[in-house]
């Protein structure tokens, strides 16, 4: 097979635009005019300096706006056994309307594709759709005028929704490369609950670019428990914006797990705009291979009051390259804040890195603020020990590197999905590492 | 069961071992004494696989078996036990759950089936009350925190489960108070047989008042300068170890 020139440009973009048809031309139109003054992040790029992105897409990418084809017809490989959930299937950016399964919702509960969404949920989309998410990157500019499909989740005040959400993402580039560019708006009303866990996968040899974009309005007193499971194929380009704003009293609690793909770039925003307010965000990445992944996070404390904790890890072997920022605002009202902050990483070659970044701008003079980074390799000595009791090297190793990054589950409270994620890793560092 | 030929070895450019002789029968206690960096842990970790030292000329025979070829983790499973002087503190793991895995690996290794949970529970319970070691200890993640007596004591318990052929002690006494260092020499004592032998290697006389070997060495400068009985030890304890330094000397 002959590889595809890519031509990822603006020209291209731009025209491709014309085409494109949606009832909503005029807002997309907004962004793509912000996009294209923003342009897209050069090696200069203070937010992208260790992710070559635009390169990247430059030399993978052909720019298309129309959906890839797919055959596939079951789900089944890529679901989480055991976990008794609700299904959204997007297959390269499209949602499934014959493999989705929402069924026994509680009252009033709404989960929907923006197109299959009724007229007081369209309402609701219309309000909030962009009302939180206000960043510039030029890949949520770049999603937020060619996004192909939207998913909507709504639950009403006192309502606990008693199944996870899972939303599977799969990109099929058997056939043809795949360009995805799918939304996820969520409000959470007050003292409500939701899980959902988002899991993308992909096959195929073909290039892939995903971008993500997903605002998540938690209300007050309500709790948010998110997933995000990132197990593709080498060929991917995944860029996700998450943004979650949070009211008095309300609980987040998220956990990213990066495994392979070729360029994975998440920002994840969590405004604190609420008292009393709990955040607990982890991740976790075992890279392997050429992948590089890219976790910038931003926790804004804009209001007095308010614990958040996170927590991420990573494990880099082969020629992989780990990116970590974490940002830390303290806004100049946000008195009594406690935020905590730790970046752990192993290298397991000479030619793996990892670039990692705490960043705390603090303006209130009141508040407990810590954060650390460490960047190691395995230890020798531990690695004897276990030789010497008769565990082989392999395994000595797995087991120690399983030890090093088992923490960052802690905060995952469905049991069925605790154990498949502790399954996941665990395999991964037998084969993998 | 153990041979040890004219083995040298060294850590970077620095021999530290130059020719170390020794046969150690089923059945034997041998203690290795000599001053400090003398090269008496050097012997113990070459033994047992660490990758530190590079074995430079000599031959180490186990049962047959040419151990210098074997992997560290291959040697465990031959039957070779290093009780470690600064045993390692490792987050994460628990004592429970690396026994289980070490246990199964080495009847692997042996060709014999995994223990199951009740079988498991079972030798655990057995081998805990001979080191007098708590379970919730054995629950914590291995060593961490663990008071100095607290992972020796590990340590033997660690070596009850797995029942070794040769177990190597290395300085098994140090920072030990006498009360533990009586309950460490009674798990080493109990688990004495006539099919399995003990190297223990120490500084001081005292361990050997509760471990009482058959035979005692004295390493000087990476080699085994003198050998006797246990009335060696004795006679080191009163002298010190100035005067098998002056006899090497005059060699």
């Amino acid at each position: 097979m002959t590889p595809t020139t890519a031509t990822f440009t603006f020209k291209d973009i731009l025209a491709s635009f014309d085409l494109l048809t949606a009832e909503d031309k005029n807002t997309r139109e907004k962004s793509l005019n912000n996009l294209e003054q923003v342009g897209f992040p050069l090696s200069k790029s203070e937010e992208y300096k260790f992710t070559p992105i635009t390169k990247l897409l430059e030399k993978k990418i052909k720019w298309d706006h129309a959906i890839a084809p797919s055959t596939l017809s079951s789900v089944e490989p890529f679901l989480i056994e055991g976990l008794e959930a609700n299904l959204i299937v997007l297959i390269n950016g499209k949602y499934s309307t014959a493999l989705s399964k929402i069924n026994q919702l509680e009252k009033d509960v709404v989960i929907t594709s923006f197109a299959d969404a009724s007229s007081s949920a369209k309402a609701k989309i219309e309000t909030h759709l962009g009302s939180v998410d206000k960043s510039k990157d030029s890949f949520a500019l770049l999603n937020a005028a060619f996004y192909q499909e939207g998913i909507f989740i709504y639950v009403p005040e006192n309502t606990i929704v008693q199944k996870p959400l899972l939303i599977l993402h799969i990109n099929d580039a058997n056939d043809k490369q795949v360009i995805a560019h799918t939304k996820l708006l969520a409000i959470v009303e007050k003292g409500s609950r939701i899980s959902i866990v988002e899991k993308s996968d992909s096959m195929g040899e073909q290039s892939c670019l995903h971008t993500f974009t997903e605002e998540i309005i938690v209300k007050e007193n309500a709790e948010f428990d998110y997933c995000k499971i990132q197990n593709d194929h080498g060929q991917i380009h995944q860029i996700s914006n998450t943004t979650i704003s949070q009211l008095n009293a309300s609980k987040v609690n998220t956990f990213t797990l990066t495994m392979d793909g070729q360029l994975i770039r998440n920002n994840l925003t969590i405004l604190i705009n609420g008292e009393q307010c709990e955040s607990h965000f982890n991740g976790l990445y075992l890279l392997n291979g050429n992948t590089l992944a890219d976790n910038h996070t931003l926790v804004d404390h804009q209001k007095p009051n308010s614990f958040s904790n996170e927590l991420y890890k990573g494990i880099m072997d082969g020629n992989s390259k780990g990116v970590f920022n974490g940002k830390i605002y303290v806004r100049p009202h946000a008195q009594k804040t406690n935020a905590f902050q730790s970046n752990r990483n192993i290298l397991m070659s000479e030619t793996a890195s990892i670039n990692t970044k705490p960043q705390l701008e603090i303006w209130a003079d009141d508040v407990k603020c810590s954060h650390g980074c460490t960047i190691g390799q395995l230890d020798e000595e531990a690695l004897f020990y276990l030789q010497a009791r008769g565990i082989p090297h392999q395994s000595a190793k797995a087991m120690l590197l399983y030890a090093f990054a088992l923490d960052v589950l802690t905060s995952i409270k469905n049991e069925t999905l605790k154990a498949y994620l502790d399954q996941l890793i665990s395999e991964r560092l037998h084969k993998n590492f | 069961m153990l041979t040890i030929k004219n083995l040298q070895a060294k850590i970077g450019e620095k021999q530290i071992l130059n020719g170390i002789n020794l046969q150690v029968n089923a059945g034997e206690v041998h203690a290795i004494m000599g001053p400090n960096g003398s090269g008496k842990s050097t012997l113990a970790s070459v033994l047992a696989g660490r990758e530190d030292y590079e074995v430079v000329a000599g031959e180490v025979e186990f049962n047959g078996k040419n151990l210098l070829e074997l992997a560290p983790s291959d040697r465990a499973g031959e039957g070779i036990f290093l009780a470690f002087q600064y045993p390692v503190e490792i987050p994460g793991v628990s004592t429970i759950n690396f026994m289980k895995t070490a246990v199964n690996k080495i009847r692997h290794y042996r060709g014999q089936s995994s223990l199951d949970a009740v079988a498991f529970l079972q030798l655990m319970k057995e081998k805990m009350k001979l080191v007098e070691i708590d379970q919730s200890l054995l629950s914590r993640s291995l060593n961490e925190g663990f008071s100095g007596g607290e992972k020796k004591r590990n340590e033997i318990f660690q070596m009850a489960m797995l029942q070794p052929k040769l177990a190597i002690l290395d300085e098994t006494d140090s920072g030990l108070d006498i009360d533990a260092l009586k309950i460490v020499a009674n798990g080493v004592n109990s688990l004495r047989s006539k099919n399995n032998a003990t190297i223990v290697v120490t500084h001081y006389q005292r361990l050997l008042d509760y471990i009482v070997p058959d035979f005692v060495h004295v390493i000087y400068k990476g080699k085994i300068v003198k050998s006797g009985t246990k009335e060696l030890a004795k006679e080191l304890e009163a002298k010190g170890y100035d005067w098998i330094k002056n006899e090497a000397a005059l060699v």
